[in-house]
């Protein structure tokens, strides 16, 4: 497995060579430092902690702080990735590179925070008929049955809060990864807002 | 935002934009069938630009056997191999959309005429 934290610029577009158009976003992945290394003897898995983007000197308060070695400055954003392919060292410098030859990657990120919605937009409820002196618009209807089981069973769909959750998004195609940008441009949409953070991985269900 | 610029920037033509809406324009645009390439001329009149950057495109319009044809094209697309402004055209507005009800002289746009300094 390898995994980066980045973050998502935006989306283009990109012409291939035949003129076809690719959809694309932008994801900037800079420099990531290896913090800690988890390890299964100690802590039961193996894994890297990786930090990124450096924090403004205020905001870094001691008890954070002490978690990094001495030459690293306190980073913004920590992810663990477990069962890190790659040996490396607390203390290194991580980059796009490692990228470079992946056809595939997965994306983790944040969605969009939706706010409270209801059942037609949550859960994909068919809502009822807009006219025809229908009274039944948006609604969620019937809940569930009579005396028997007389209980609203547990998952049943209802309006709540929705999005601003973690979600992977499998198997995008690499278009490009520019190292003098030290970006990658991966096919079709990430979750989260522009600038957001993601994670991008090796895909894991393909090659 | 300046990165997705400077992404989009590789990939732009120079001078692409030496038309406006309202000029009738000859776009020469590559066909691939199978092994071969032709090109293929689309003549009509631009009636809209739409977006901007490298995802900018343009409609043109033309009649075509009585039938009104239009046809939107990515203006940085490499199998454009170049467009030809045919007529200037004055106009007052940026989409030209009203002239798809139009037919005969209503449908016409007026030759854009420059003072010769």
């Amino acid at each position: 497995m390898i995994g980066l934290i980045g973050k998502k610029v935006g989306m283009t577009q990109t012409f291939d060579d035949s003129g076809l158009l690719t959809p694309v976003t932008v994801i900037e992945i800079k420099n990531n430092y290896v913090i800690a290394q988890r390890k299964a003897d100690k802590e039961g898995y193996n894994a890297v902690l990786l930090g990124a983007y450096e924090m403004k000197k205020k905001r870094v308060k001691k008890p954070y702080s002490g978690q990094f070695p001495e030459n690293i400055t306190p980073k913004k954003h920590l992810r663990e990735i477990r069962d890190f392919d790659i040996d490396c060292n607390i203390g290194d410098k991580l980059g796009i590179e490692l990228l470079e030859d992946l056809r595939f990657v997965d994306i983790i990120g944040t969605t969009k925070g939706k706010g409270y919605q209801g059942v037609v937009k949550r859960h994909g409820f068919r809502g009822g008929k807009r006219s025809h002196g229908s009274k039944f618009h948006r609604e969620a209807g019937s809940t569930g049955m009579a005396a028997s089981p007389s209980k609203v069973y547990r998952g049943t769909g209802m309006p709540g809060r929705m999005g601003a959750e973690r979600r992977t998004v499998q198997n995008l195609r690499v278009v490009k990864v520019d190292k003098d940008k030290q970006i990658i441009l991966v096919k079709g949409a990430v979750p989260g807002r522009r600038g957001g953070l993601v994670i991008v991985k090796n895909a894991k269900k393909k090659e | 935002m300046e990165l997705i610029k400077a992404v989009e920037a590789k990939q732009m033509k120079e001078n692409a934009e030496n038309f406006n809406v309202g000029d009738t324009i000859k776009v020469y645009f590559k066909i691939v069938e199978g092994a071969t390439e032709r090109i293929q001329v689309f003549e009509g009149l631009c009636i809209a630009k739409k977006h901007g950057g490298l995802r900018e495109t343009f409609t043109v319009r033309k009649i075509s056997y009585g039938v009104g044809v239009e046809r939107i094209f990515p203006l940085h697309s490499p199998r454009i191999e170049k467009i030809e402004v045919v007529r200037r055209g004055r106009v007052r507005r940026a989409k030209l959309y009203y002239i798809r009800k139009k037919v005969g002289k209503a449908a016409k746009v007026n030759e854009l005429i420059t003072s010769k300094k």
